[in-house]
C-alpha cells in the first residue's frame, strides 16, 4: 500500500463551498440549477479520479493545518470513505434534477437559500467521508448539522419551527455532550485521534472505560438514529422531499453511521472490541432499534413517516454488521450503506412525486394510486424489494453478507433479528404497493388515466430503481470497495 | 528608532488624544481620522514588536533611561506582545467599524468620545507592556477612568451604570494598591522581574500572601469574574455602541492577563499552586462562573445583555484554565485570551450593526433579520459557532486545550462546567437565531419568492464585521503556529 499527497481530496470537498457565491450571485434560476450541476458534476469526477488509485489499493492524503499537537485537520482517502463518497456525489446530481421538478413543481419560495444549503451540505458530507482523524470528522459533522438546519425548516413555519428545535436538540446535543467528551478523554489517552487500521485505543484502557466511550460514540452520533436518540428523524420530515431523500436517508443518516463505523474500525479496533467482547454490545443497541423502529413503521400512515421508521430500522442494519467483527458481517454492513441509499432515495423521490402530483402524503389516500402514476409507483416496487433484501435488487446482496456474517459470528439471535426483520419490512411495504395496483375496485380512489409528476421528478425515481438493479448483477465497485476496507481492517 | 516601538505604542495615541480634543474645537470632522492615524500607528507598532519579540526573544526598554529597578522598564515578551497586538488591532478594527454609531449616538461629543478612545488605548497598552507594578496601577486607573467616562456618555440608565462601574472599580483598584502596597514594603521594590528575585525568601510571610490574595481580588473584581460580575452587565449593556464593543472585548482579557502575568512573572507558578494551593478552589470558582454566567444569559430579554452574561461565563474559561496549573490549561487561557477578544468583538459588532438599523435590541425585535440583514447575520451566525465552539472556529481550540487541561488535572467538575456552557450557549444562540430566521407567521407564505427588504448596514460597517468574521476561522486554522510559537515558549520559561 502507498500514501499518495493529492490536494485533490480538499478540491472535491471544497467544490460546493466555493460554488456558493456564484449560487447567491445568479440572477435567473436556469443559471443557478446550471451551477448547482455542474459543482455536482465536478465534484463526482474528482471523487471518480480518485477510485482507480483507490481500488489499486493506495491511499490519498492532504494534511491542512496541523491545529494541535499531534492532531491535524487532514484528509485521507481509503477504501470505505471512496465508497461512501461515490455514493453521495453520485446521488447529489440525481437530487439536483429532482430539486428542480419537486421545488418548481410546488413553486416553493427561497430556492436560492436551498440550494446553496444543499451544497453545503454536500461539502461537509463528503468532508467526513474523507476525514483522517476523528477531530476532522468532528468538524464536518457539525457543519453538516448547521447546514441541514435551513433545509429541514424550509418552510419556515411553526411546524418547522418544532422539528427544528428537536433536530438541534438531538443532533447537536449528543454531539456536544457526548463526542466531544468521548473525543477529548480519547485525546486524553492516546495523545493521537488518527484513524488507524486496528484503532488507536488498544492497550490505553479498560473494559469499563472502552465500553462507556463506546456507548458515549454510539449514541453521540444521532445521525446515526439509534434509538432513543432517532426522535429527530420522523420530525425532519417536514422538510422538502428533495432534503428527506438525500439527507435523511443518505447524507445525514449515513454520515452518522459512517462515523460510527469509523470509530468501531478506525478508534477501537476489531480486535480490542472482540478483546474486551464489547461487540455484542454494539449488536444489542442496534438489534433493538432494528425491530422497535420496524413495528413502529407497520402503523404509520403518512408515507414519508413510515419511510422514515424504515430508514432507523435500516441504519443499524449496517451498525449491526460492523458490530457482529466479522470480516463478511462489516463487508455487509459497508455494503449496505450504499445498497440503502439507492433504494430508499428511490423511495422518498416516489413519495415526493406523489406529493407534487396529487398532494396526498397519507397511505390510507393512495389506493389505486398505481393506475394514475405507473412508473412512480413501479419504481417504488424496486425500492421496497431492495429493502427489504429480495432480489433483483442491491439490497439482497448487502442482506445476504450481513446474514452470512451472523453465522460466521456463530451468533444466531442476531440471524433472527435480521430475518424478522426482513418479514416486517415486507408487512410494511407490499400492502402500500398492493394496494396502489390492486384495490378494489369500489375503493379506488383514482382514476384510471396516467398522469404523472413533472419529468424532473419521475426520471430521478426511476433511475435509481433501475440502479438498485444493476448493483444486484454489477456491484462490483462498491463490493470491491467493502472487501478491501474489510481486508485493510485485517491487516494487509 | 525600533528599540523605541514600546514606547511609541503608548505615547502615539496619548499624543494624539490631545491633539483630538484640541481640534474638536476647531474642526470636528478632522476628529475620525486623526484617531485613526493616530491608533493606527500605535496598531503597527505592536505588529512590528511583536514580529520583533519573535525574533529576538525578550525585549526590554528603560523609560527615559533610567535604570531598572529605580526607573520604570517596559518589559515585552511572546505573552504581552501578542496580547497588546491584539488590543491595538481590534481597537483599530471596532473604531473603523462604530464610526457611524459614535455621530449617531453621541452627535456634537466625537471630540469627547475620541479623545477617550484613544486614552482608554493607552491606558490598555501601558498596563500590557509595563515591567513595573506601580506602574500597572496608574495605567489600569487610566484605562478605568476613561471606561467610565465613555460608559457614561451612554444615554438612559447609562450614567447610572458608569456611576456603579466607578465605586466597583475604585475599590478594585484599591485592593490591587494595597497589595502592591504590601509587596513594597516587604521587598522595597516595584519592578516585576525584582520583586520576583527577592520573593522566594519571603514566601512564608503573612504580609506576601496578604499582598498575593489583594491582588487576586483586586483584578478579579475588575475582570467581572463571577461573583464580582455585577456591575458588568450594566456598565456594558447601556454603554453606547462603540463604547461597548471597544471595551466589552478589551478590558476583561487585559485584566485576565495581569492575572496571568501576576502568578508568571511576579508571585512565581510555585508560590502561586504549591505555596498558597490556590488551584483547586479557584478552579471550582471558575466552573461556578462559567455555569452562573451560562444560566443569567438565559434569562436576558436583551440581544447586548446576554452578550454581558456570556462574557462572564467565558471569564470563568480563562480563570479556571490559568488555575488548573498545567500546561494545556495555561495555553488554554492565554488562546482564549485572544480567541475571546475576536468572538467578542465580532458579537458586539453584529449589535452594533443591527441597532444601527433597529434601535433596539429586545429579543422580539429581531423578527425576520436573516431577510432584512443577511451579511449582519452571517457574521453573527459565525460568532455564536465560535462561542458555542464548534471547529473550525477559533472558540472550539481554545476550549480543547482548558476541556484537555481539566482532563490531565482531574478537574472533571471544571470539564462538565465547559461542555455544560456550550450547551446552554446552543440553546442561548440558536433562539436568537431562531427569532430572526422566522418571520410572523401570520403573514408568512410558504410559496413563491417573497419580495425581500433588505435594509444592511452600510459597507464601512460590514467590512471590517466581515474581516473579524474571516479571522475567527483564520486564527482558528491557525492555532498550532500560535501555540507553537508563542505560547510554548513564554509557558517553557515559566516552569511549565
Amino acid at each position: 500500500m502507498e500514501t499518495i499527497l493529492s490536494i485533490k481530496p480538499l478540491i472535491a470537498v471544497l467544490v460546493s463551498i466555493c460554488v456558493v457565491p456564484l449560487l447567491v450571485l445568479s440572477k435567473k434560476a436556469n443559471v443557478r440549477e446550471g451551477w448547482t450541476f455542474a459543482a455536482a458534476i465536478v465534484k463526482l469526477l474528482l471523487v471518480l479520479s480518485m477510485l482507480p488509485v483507490i481500488l489499486k489499493g493506495n491511499q490519498i492524503v492532504y494534511t491542512l493545518a496541523e491545529v494541535v499537537p499531534g492532531v491535524a485537520i487532514r484528509f485521507r482517502v481509503d477504501a470505505l470513505g471512496m465508497l461512501f463518497a461515490c455514493v453521495a456525489a453520485s446521488l447529489w446530481i440525481i437530487t439536483s434534477a429532482y430539486s428542480i421538478g419537486y421545488m418548481r413543481g410546488l413553486d416553493e419560495h427561497s430556492q436560492t437559500r436551498y440550494y446553496v444549503f444543499f451544497a453545503l451540505a454536500l461539502s461537509a458530507t463528503i468532508g467526513v467521508a474523507f476525514s483522517a482523524n476523528l477531530l476532522t470528522l468532528y468538524l464536518f459533522y457539525e457543519m453538516l448539522s448547521l447546514a441541514t438546519y435551513p433545509l429541514v425548516t424550509h418552510h419556515q413555519d411553526k411546524e418547522a419551527r418544532t422539528s427544528g428545535r428537536k433536530y438541534l436538540t438531538y443532533i447537536l446535543g449528543t454531539s456536544i455532550g457526548l463526542v466531544l467528551p468521548a473525543m477529548m478523554v480519547c485525546y486524553h489517552l492516546t495523545g493521537t485521534l488518527e484513524f488507524a487500521s486496528q484503532g488507536f485505543l488498544a492497550g490505553a484502557c479498560n473494559r469499563g472505560l472502552a465500553a462507556v466511550l463506546l456507548v458515549f460514540f454510539i449514541f453521540g452520533f444521532a445521525k446515526a438514529g439509534i434509538m432513543p436518540f432517532h426522535g429527530w428523524l420522523p420530525a425532519a420530515m417536514v422538510a422538502p422531499t428533495p432534503v428527506s431523500a438525500l439527507l435523511h436517508a443518505v447524507a445525514v443518516v449515513k454520515v452518522g453511521v459512517f462515523s460510527i463505523v469509523r470509530i468501531i474500525t478506525g478508534v477501537f479496533g476489531t480486535e480490542l472490541l472482540s478483546e474486551f467482547n464489547l461487540g455484542v454490545v454494539i449488536c444489542t443497541i442496534a438489534s433493538v432499534t432494528i425491530i422497535v423502529a420496524s413495528l413502529i413503521a407497520l402503523s404509520q400512515d403518512n408515507l414519508k413517516r413510515m419511510l422514515a421508521f424504515s430508514t432507523i430500522g435500516q441504519l443499524s442494519y449496517i451498525i449491526l454488521g460492523v458490530g457482529l467483527l466479522s470480516p463478511k458481517g462489516i463487508t455487509g454492513g459497508m455494503l449496505h450503506i450504499a445498497m440503502h441509499a439507492f433504494g430508499k432515495i428511490t423511495l422518498f423521490f416516489c413519495a415526493g412525486a406523489i406529493f407534487v402530483a396529487t398532494g396526498k402524503r397519507n397511505i390510507s389516500e393512495m389506493v389505486g394510486i398505481g393506475r394514475r402514476m405507473p412508473w412512480t409507483m413501479g419504481a417504488f416496487f424496486v425500492g421496497s424489494l431492495s429493502i427489504i433484501g429480495l432480489p433483483p435488487t442491491g439490497g439482497f446482496l448487502s442482506k445476504w453478507y450481513l446474514v452470512l456474517g451472523t453465522l460466521e459470528a456463530n451468533q444466531m439471535t442476531f440471524l433472527f433479528v435480521l430475518l424478522s426483520s426482513s418479514l416486517l419490512n415486507a408487512a410494511y411495504f407490499m400492502p402500500v404497493v398492493y394496494r396502489a395496483f390492486f384495490p378494489p375496485p369500489e375503493k379506488a380512489m383514482f382514476e384510471n388515466k396516467i398522469q404523472e409528476a413533472p419529468l424532473f421528478c419521475v426520471g430521478p425515481p426511476v433511475i435509481t430503481a433501475f440502479i438498485s438493479v444493476a448493483l444486484f448483477f454489477y456491484p462490483e465497485p462498491f463490493f470491491r470497495l467493502a472487501s478491501m476496507a474489510v481486508r485493510f481492517i485485517g491487516g494487509n | 528608532m525600533m528599540e523605541h516601538y514600546p514606547a511609541f505604542i503608548v505615547i502615539v495615541p496619548f499624543l494624539f488624544a490631545f491633539v483630538v480634543s484640541g481640534v474638536a474645537w476647531i474642526k470636528k470632522e478632522l476628529c475620525f481620522p486623526l484617531t485613526l492615524v493616530g491608533l493606527g500607528l500605535s496598531a503597527w507598532f505592536s505588529v512590528c514588536l511583536l514580529r520583533q519579540v519573535a525574533t529576538t526573544g525578550v525585549l526590554k526598554y528603560r523609560m527615559g533611561g533610567w535604570e531598572t529597578p529605580w526607573g520604570i522598564g517596559y518589559h515585552v515578551d511572546y505573552l504581552n506582545g501578542l496580547v497588546v497586538t491584539v488590543v491595538t488591532v481590534l481597537a483599530f478594527i471596532n473604531l473603523i467599524a462604530t464610526r457611524k454609531n459614535v455621530t449617531e449616538e453621541t452627535p456634537e461629543k466625537e471630540g469627547a468620545f475620541y479623545s477617550l478612545y484613544l486614552l482608554f488605548i493607552v491606558g490598555l497598552t501601558g498596563i500590557l507592556l509595563t515591567g513595573d507594578l506601580f506602574n500597572l496601577y496608574v495605567l489600569l486607573e487610566v484605562a478605568s477612568l476613561t471606561s467610565y467616562a465613555l460608559i457614561g456618555m451612554g444615554s438612559g440608565r447609562a450614567p447610572m451604570s458608569a456611576l456603579n462601574y466607578l465605586f466597583v472599580g475604585t475599590v478594585g483598584g484599591c485592593f490591587y494598591l494595597l497589595g502592591v502596597g504590601y509587596l513594597y514594603i516587604m521587598t522595597g521594590s516595584l519592578n516585576m522581574a525584582d520583586v520576583a528575585t527577592l520573593l522566594p525568601k519571603l514566601y512564608n510571610s503573612n504580609a506576601i500572601v496578604m499582598a498575593f490574595i489583594f491582588c487576586m481580588v483586586g483584578a478579579s473584581i475588575k475582570m467581572a469574574f463571577f461573583p464580582l460580575h455585577m456591575w458588568l452587565p450594566n456598565a456594558y449593556g447601556f454603554a453606547p455602541t462603540a463604547a461597548g464593543s471597544l471595551i466589552a472585548p478589551l478590558m476583561t482579557k487585559v485584566m485576565v492577563y495581569v492575572l496571568i502575568r501576576l502568578i508568571l512573572t511576579v508571585f512565581s507558578v510555585d508560590f502561586a499552586f504549591v505555596v498558597m494551593k490556590m488551584g483547586d478552589p479557584m478552579v471550582w470558582m471558575s466552573s461556578l462562573a462559567i455555569v452562573a454566567g451560562a444560566v443569567f444569559a438565559l434569562s436576558q430579554k436583551n440581544l447586548k445583555r446576554m452578550f454581558c452574561y456570556i462574557i462572564v461565563s467565558e471569564i470563568g474559561y480563562m480563570m479556571g484554565g490559568a488555575w488548573l496549573g498545567n500546561n494545556a490549561g495555561m495555553t488554554g487561557a492565554i488562546l482564549h485570551i485572544l480567541n475571546d477578544a475576536i468572538m467578542t468583538l465580532c458579537l458586539f459588532l453584529c449589535a452594533g450593526s443591527i441597532y444601527y438599523r433597529t434601535h433596539g435590541l429586545e429579543l422580539d425585535r429581531l423578527k425576520g433579520l436573516f431577510l432584512k440583514m443577511p451579511v449582519t447575520m452571517a457574521c453573527f451566525v459565525a460568532s455564536a459557532l465560535s462561542i458555542i465552539g464548534v471547529p473550525p472556529t477559533c472558540g472550539f481550540f481554545s476550549k480543547w486545550y482548558l476541556i484537555s487541561g481539566g482532563l490531565q488535572a482531574g478537574q472533571y467538575g471544571f470539564v462538565a462546567a465547559l461542555l455544560f456552557s456550550s450547551l446552554v450557549n446552543v440553546v442561548l444562540f440558536f433562539r436568537v437565531i431562531e427569532i430572526s430566521y422566522y418571520g410572523d407567521f401570520e403573514t408568512h407564505h410558504g410559496h413563491g419568492s417573497s419580495p425581500a427588504v433588505v435594509m444592511e448596514s452600510p459597507a464601512s460597517m460590514l467590512v471590517p464585521l466581515l474581516i473579524v468574521s474571516i479571522g475567527l476561522v483564520v486564527v482558528g486554522l491557525y492555532t498550532g503556529s500560535i501555540v507553537n510559537h508563542l505560547i510554548a515558549p513564554i509557558l517553557m520559561q515559566h516552569g511549565f
